[in-house]
């Protein structure tokens, strides 16, 4: 017997258990979004980019938007997220994201255009483009994963590394007399007129995956009424590069992370502001 | 209050064994086997027949490998629902 | 409708785009080129509703050109030699991804901030590929505010043609000049869609992926051998040139764009003096008309290449002509445009310096 069909079978006994299954199609509560495609993704075991991922997929499905819908994927771990999500999708150069989504949204206007971009990518190298992108208000969705790290390249210091977080650049913790201080790039944001929804999430819980999709959906809603930049930082892990357990980096996003970078929204509409 | 059964099913070749699930799960139903998968990870299993379908599982894990399956038992699902009925139905049974 | 008009040449470029149905085009003020983003800004989406953004930034402006022609619209930008040295990153990514477009640089003095005078210091970076990796841009060089008007249709069809980058190589006398142009009629905007393109998904079709990333090095080598193949094919079919009083030139001036014009000057006035001067000029810079100035460097004496930069056409002149007759290179930096006369002085001088 290979290893194949004995992980098969013991998989079929596992189902089995239950004297009489409830596992039929009435019974479903929750299955992987259709607009996620079959595959098993590349992140290393426990990233927040998979929940994301998956998120977003879901709204895509829920929202029936999977033909009018144009992602970009950024250089960083989610550099092929086009490998993941059954739409169509570009890969931007470094920090350009949002640029490329410019391109598009204005020549094609009636599209669903989001970019899904890390640190490194949205707040270090991309920050002009970032600024500039929300400021004239391109009516696209923004997901901004911060995870404190570069982690493509193998943990280096991001423009969001916390004051004393260890990175192999800042091996000694952050100094940030000599490095610099963590952007709160979402908080810059928000002060510009041209954005309209701007949260900071985070997907370590169930709650706060809940959170994160209404949040996604609600910037979908948005752009289809045309009402400006979205942006959804989500706080997110790194189990690898901080050299954690998944479950350990969890609960360091939430005694770590979130202390410095709360969640919330922190630029919500009116409801004069968002009527149709 | 009738109760409440769920179940799920584990897609474990996709399984990368984060745990993220089983930290996640309020029932304590998961736990990681003790064999590996074909990617070398071991993967989440159910110990404990208990589920109750909250999906707290399938919302957390990254790589999307769980299925949920929840059922109100002690009522039973009827076989088909009729409403808005505005006119009268002939049903011919073929024997 | 047709028509003729007075214009600068950046004016005639910018009119060029609107009446050739460009969608879109983004861009950064830089001198010499400004007034390409000005005109537009004025007249194109009135027009023809034809999208017109001023990003912050050259490196933006390029990014929002590949983001653009990845849903396979006629696309453009256009910037200064500082301006397109900041899209070089950009421009290998659009030529990686098979992306149609066009980039006009309006080349003025470098290196470094330079000045804002004509050069042709850019060449070598047009012509090589420019950014990192194995990559030539389709590069059309005007040499009258005419061309400036007429190369861009021209240089819209042949992106579309081999879904690759090209880019009209023009200088600043070239971009500030006034000349009459003859407008050609104005075509109406694409409507067709690109099989390739992004635009959503539909239900029939697999997804469209623009990347110009291929991790597996075998993918990778595949990916440049087919841009290879490509680019030998356009080498075959796109060479364009032009020759004047070349039949029976003893000797022969290469040059391309402005200067081109100014060694027909040049040409006219060694005639009248009976020297046997013809000027061969050209059009495409890549692909680089080797086999036609192969072909005519075995019926002339010498060659003297003028250009306004150190000598780097003259590198492609050299490998077109194969030894079969002495190159020299005469050129002027900084922004001078070198006059008739002092090339053909250039000229008498390798005579007497014992040349024949």
């Amino acid at each position: 017997m290979n290893e194949r069909t004995m992980l098969s079978e013991e998989r079929h006994f596992e189902n089995m258990i239950q004297a009489e299954s409830i596992c039929t199609a009435e019974n479903l509560v929750y299955e992987r979004p259709g607009t996620l495609l079959d595959v098993t993704m590349h992140y290393c075991p426990g990233c927040g980019h998979g929940v994301a991922h998956r998120l977003l997929m879901e709204v895509v499905d829920e929202l029936g938007i999977q033909s009018q819908t144009i992602g970009i994927a950024p250089v960083g771990c989610s550099v092929f997220a086009y490998n993941y999500m059954n739409i169509d999708m570009q890969e931007a150069a470094h920090g350009r994201a949002t640029a490329a989504a410019t391109g598009i949204k204005r020549v094609l206007p009636e599209k669903y255009v989001f970019t899904y971009q890390g640190d490194g990518d949205l707040a270090a190298i991309g920050t002009g483009e970032t600024i500039h992108t929300c400021n004239r208000g391109e009516n696209i969705l923004i997901v901004f994963i911060n995870n404190g790290v570069y982690g493509m390249t193998g943990g280096q210091m991001a423009p969001t590394t916390l004051p004393g977080m260890k990175t192999t650049t800042s091996p000694y913790g952050r100094d940030v007399k000599v490095q610099g201080y963590p952007l709160k790039i979402a908080d810059i944001v928000a002060t510009l007129p041209g954005s309209f929804y701007v949260t900071r999430q985070a997907v370590h819980t169930p709650a706060y995956v809940r959170k994160a999709k209404k949040a996604m959906l609600k910037s979908f809603q948005y752009q289809k009424l045309g009402k400006g930049t979205c942006f959804i930082e989500i706080v997110s892990n790194c189990p690898s590069n901080w050299k954690m357990t998944p479950v350990e980096s969890n609960r360091w996003v939430k005694e770590h992370m979130l202390p410095y970078y709360p969640l919330g929204d922190l630029k919500v509409p009116s409801e004069k502001e968002t009527a149709q | 209050m009738a109760k409440v059964k769920g179940d799920i099913v584990i897609d474990i070749e996709k399984c990368k064994g984060c745990e993220l699930c089983v930290e996640a799960c309020p029932q304590e139903t998961l736990g990681l086997s003790k064999k590996v998968n074909s990617r070398g990870y071991l993967y989440v299993v159910k110990i404990q027949d208990n589920c109750t379908g909250c999906v707290n599982c399938a919302l957390v894990c990254p790589d999307a490998v769980l299925k949920v399956y929840r059922k109100t038992l002690g009522k039973e699902n009827p076989v088909a629902v009729v409403s808005n009925v505005t006119q009268d139905l002939t049903l011919t049974v073929n024997k | 409708m047709k028509e003729l008009r007075l214009m600068k040449g950046n004016e005639a470029l910018a009119e060029a785009a609107i009446r050739s149905g460009c969608d879109a085009y983004f861009g950064y003020p830089i001198t010499p080129q400004s007034e390409v983003l000005e005109y537009l800004s004025k007249f194109a989406n009135m027009r023809t509703g034809m999208v017109v953004l001023q990003a912050e930034s050259e490196v933006a402006s390029i990014n929002m050109v590949y983001g653009a022609a990845g849903t396979g619209k006629r696309v453009m930008t256009s910037s200064s030699s500082p301006g397109i040295s900041l899209m070089q990153e950009g421009i290998s990514y659009i030529a990686c991804a098979e992306l149609p477009c066009l980039i006009v640089n309006v080349n003025r003095g470098g290196p470094g901030l330079g000045t804002i005078q004509p050069a042709q210091g850019d060449y070598f970076q047009a012509v090589k590929g420019g950014g990192h990796g194995d990559y030539r841009l389709i590069v059309l060089a005007p040499a009258s505010v005419q061309e400036m008007s007429d190369f861009v249709p021209l240089a819209f069809d042949l992106a579309f043609k081999w879904r690759n980058p090209v880019m009209i190589l023009s200088d600043g006398a070239l971009g500030q000049m006034m000349e009459k142009v003859d407008l050609f009629e104005e075509q109406p905007r694409r409507t067709a869609v690109e099989p390739w393109a992004t635009v959503g998904k539909p239900k029939d079709r697999e997804r469209n992926i623009i990347t110009s990333l291929f991790i597996e090095p075998q993918k990778m080598e595949e990916v440049n051998l087919k841009l290879q193949a490509k680019y030998r094919e356009i080498e075959k079919t796109e060479v364009r040139y032009e020759t004047v009083d070349c039949e029976d030139a003893e000797y022969l001036l290469t040059a391309y764009g402005l200067v081109a014009r100014i060694c027909h000057k040049a040409a006219q006035i060694g005639r009248e003096q009976g020297i046997k001067i013809g000027v061969f000029r050209p059009k495409t810079l890549y692909p680089f008309p080797s086999a036609a100035l192969n072909e005519l460097s075995r019926r002339v004496k010498w060659i003297l290449d003028v250009e306004m930069n150190a000598g780097q056409m003259v590198e492609d002149v050299r490998l077109a002509v194969e030894g079969n007759a002495r190159v020299e290179f005469h050129g002027r930096m900084g922004g001078i445009v070198p006059t008739p006369e002092e090339i053909l002085g250039k000229l008498k001088e390798k005579l007497s310096g014992g040349l024949s």
